[in-house]
């Protein structure tokens, strides 16, 4: 193999003067990190309304509901990225595009912002999937205590729906994390993208993928444990996902 | 009676290199004799070295240089037909497809620098250019200071950008670097205010500008992040065999004139696909090194005679 | 806002666009799923096997691919692939692979791992009573699983496998990042080429909604259709 190895490269430093090479994959794990969470706190925001929306009585919520998910189920993630950071601003007035292609961080606010709505889409249709699995006795034992619709949401509903769908909830997090790599086409300097720049700049293109590919095997093991201990915590004792 | 000796080295000389054609060949050259092909990797906008043309053709001053390369390492492996695989390669992938096999010969506008050489190797040099950033007039940056606190793009995978994050550490400038995929994104940056200077080479920079919608709006900067650097054909490394044919066919082209001729076809005269005149006569130190092609990385050796 | 629109630009490149770049993307997703549905059901029979390794170095693979971003595989495949096809076929050195050939490649390897996972939910969907009978009546192993066992399981989850294979359409604009030219690719390069980013993507945007969602309500009426009563 025409290749040449050389491990020790992580402990070099960097031309970007940050430090070591390790350096620059661990602060694009923090971005990875931060826009994940940020992401997911949208996706959750959002897609719990539009949820919510799609199991109501009314024709007209559900409808809004579903042309919510169809259109940000029906684009690639990449393609609406470009349209949040290329297409958005061009459209704004011209003051407005401006300081939106100007902020320093620009393409950090983009993909948190463009990723939480795709993930809301997908939250939505687990939640819909959550709320629809619950037995219809539920919702009409709460109508007959004198509930209203929103007091059945809040205080019935959804405390069992959000429980039972926490398991593909939590694999909709770990898409999300693993959905931040699209944002390096946005110049977004995250994991994958600080190990292509170590490529780029080491020429050890082996050495910067493992690295990479190592880093987000962990965040998977962080995520799942966290997950079922958060499981475990919030579980109803004697109820379906409870023990 | 003392010509005698000469002469009996002379067709020792010519019997043993006889015999060295006879001897196997290995490298490239032995995969390119196998597969009857060779494949280049061209670039589709370093305008004018390697470009894509209207009808999606890469054509250039690099690629006339490599198609000679090609016509030579045909004469020397004696093949009727050598087909010509055509792969694009952009700044960030060029030196791993190189080493891994993809292409064979890498024909753009590479920087041939000391560290490249640690994982491939360069032929003699076609050019000579400083690293430089272009801007909008508008923006009023007259020197590198200037770009104090500001978003500055350059293309990943060149020298450019590491000039630039080495310069942004070492003068403490707190610029907001910014990595496009490839020249075209990056000078559209600078274009739609994303970015408010694009690093490069300034002969790219001169070919962008000259290209765009509105050249006057642009303006190229005297302060340069380097000094004058070669730009060379790549080749894998560790296959002398191969470097011995791409180099004698480099040479020959240049020290005969046609090199010359190729330059000025490309730099000062209409250029496909809209027929762009860049207007830059050969400088002194190219000119010298046609006349005595090297393949050195270093800026320094690269003097005007 | 909507003034500078220049449709013209969309028109002079549809050739290019559609002959080039939708051929690219249709022929990898085709190829893709097809080639992942056959790895993803092998995958999916070694992890249900009898034999304990089998199942664990096919469940370490899957793990493995769908801990990882699809990004990420583009980049360590599209370096990679020469490199083990030398150590394959014993070259001497590093074997050409064009962009095709090695996103096709990529892809397989990753869908497989989903695939798998729709495949191995279909297979244990179908009672044990039907391998059973199968055995029964002087099966073989292979046989069972050729003849009894996968078409229920294919047919039971068409739909997913169907969802599954749009879902890989839109991941195939992400050759993007290796600069592959597929649809999202060409349309970029004419954005670029021409400075007319909005129009460009806005087409692209407007191109994958009206194919996915055309796809998806297919699926949807074929859901409805073959739904078996139990």
């Amino acid at each position: 193999m025409n290749y040449h190895w050389n491990w020790r490269i992580f402990w070099e430093p960097a031309p970007d003067g940050t430090g070591t090479y390790l350096d620059m994959l661990l602060s694009g794990l923090l971005v990875t990190i931060e826009v994940a969470i940020c992401a997911w706190i949208i996706a959750l925001a959002f897609g719990s309304v539009v949820g919510v929306l799609r199991t109501l009585p009314s024709k007209t919520a559900s409808g809004i509901g579903f042309a919510y998910v169809e259109f940000f189920r029906n684009m690639p993630l990449l393609v609406q990225l470009f349209l949040w950071f290329f297409v958005l601003p061009e459209l704004l007035p011209s003051a407005w595009g401006l300081w939106m292609k100007q902020l320093h961080n620009a393409p950090f606010y983009t993909a948190a912002i463009g990723i939480g709505l795709f993930m809301s889409a997908r939250v939505a249709e687990q939640l819909r999937a959550g709320i629809g699995s619950l037995p219809r006795g539920q919702k009409l034992a709460a109508t007959a205590l004198g509930l209203t619709t929103a007091q059945t949401y809040r205080y019935v509903l959804l405390p069992i729906a959000f429980r039972i769908i926490m398991p593909p909830l939590t694999s909709e997090f770990l898409n999300t994390v693993k959905n931040t790599s699209v944002a390096i086409t946005i110049s977004l300097i995250e994991l994958t993208g600080a190990a292509r720049s170590m490529q780029e700049f080491s020429f050890q293109v082996f050495e910067a993928f493992t690295a990479a590919t190592l880093l987000y095997l962990m965040i998977n093991v962080v995520v799942v444990i966290a997950m079922r201990l958060i499981e475990r915590g919030l579980a109803i004792p004697g109820y379906i996902s409870g023990k | 009676m003392k010509h005698v000796g000469i002469i009996g080295l002379t067709l020792a000389a010519a019997f043993s290199a006889g015999a060295a054609n006879a001897e196997e060949l290995t490298g490239t050259l032995k995969n390119i004799k196998e597969t009857g092909a060779i494949t280049i990797g061209y670039r589709d906008a370093s305008i004018p070295f390697s470009y894509l043309d209207d009808s999606q053709k890469p054509i250039g001053f690099a690629m006339d240089i490599c198609y000679r390369i090609v016509d030579a390492v045909k004469a020397e492996l004696k093949l009727d037909k050598l087909e010509v695989k055509l792969n694009p390669v952009t700044s960030s992938t060029r030196i791993p497809l190189l080493a891994n096999g993809t292409i064979d010969l890498e024909c753009g506008s590479t920087t041939n620098n000391a560290d490249r050489q640690k994982q491939i190797s360069f032929t003699n040099t076609h050019f000579l250019t400083a690293s430089r950033y272009v801007s909008k007039k508008s923006s009023k940056i007259n020197s590198i200071d200037d770009l104090k606190g500001k978003s500055v793009v350059s293309t990943g995978g060149t020298t450019n950008i590491k000039q630039l994050v080495e310069a942004n550490a070492a003068r403490n400038l707190g610029i907001n670097v910014i990595t496009a995929k490839d020249h075209p994104e990056a000078f559209l940056m600078v274009e739609t205010d994303r970015a408010v200077a694009y690093v490069m080479d300034d002969i790219l920079l001169a070919s962008f500008v000259a290209g765009s919608k509105d050249p006057d709006a642009y303006v190229i900067s005297t302060d340069a992040f380097s000094t004058p650097e070669p730009y060379g054909i790549m080749l894998r490394k560790d296959d002398p065999a191969f470097k011995k044919v791409v180099d004698g066919a480099t040479a020959a082209l240049y020290t005969s004139g046609e090199g010359q001729k190729l330059y000025d076809k490309w730099f000062t005269q209409k250029i496909p696909p809209k027929g762009l005149n860049l207007n830059t006569p050969i400088g002194a130190e190219l000119k010298h090194e046609f006349a005595k092609p090297s393949d050195s990385p270093d800026p320094a050796s690269y003097k005007a005679m | 806002m909507f003034a500078n629109f220049d449709f013209d630009v969309i028109r002079r490149s549809l050739a290019y666009l559609f002959l080039d770049g939708m051929t690219f993307t249709l022929m990898l997703t085709g190829l893709a799923g097809l080639g992942g549905l056959v790895f993803g059901t092998l995958i999916a029979l070694m992890r249900l096997s009898r034999f304990r390794l089998m199942g664990h170095i096919a469940g370490l693979y899957v793990d493995l691919i769908r801990s990882l971003p699809l990004v990420l595989v583009i980049f360590w495949f599209y370096f990679l692939v020469p490199y083990v096809g030398q150590w394959l076929t014993g070259a001497s050195r590093p074997i050409h692979v064009g962009a095709f050939a090695s996103s096709l490649v990529t892809f397989v390897m990753f869908e497989a791992a989903y695939f798998s996972e729709i495949m191995r939910a279909g297979i244990q969907s179908i009672s044990k009573g039907q391998p059973a009978a199968a055995q029964a009546l002087g099966l073989t192993y292979s046989q069972t699983m050729r003849y009894v066992v996968l078409p229920q399981a294919f047919r039971n989850m068409l739909p997913v496998l169907l969802t599954q294979t749009i879902v890989l359409f839109q991941d195939t604009s992400l050759v993007y990042v290796v600069s592959i030219p597929d649809f999202l690719g060409a349309a970029s390069k004419v954005a670029q080429r021409d400075g007319r980013l909005v129009e460009m993507y806005l087409f692209a945007a407007v191109v994958y909604f009206a194919i996915s969602s055309f796809a998806s309500f297919g699926v949807r009426r074929l859901q409805s259709r073959i739904a078996i009563v139990r």
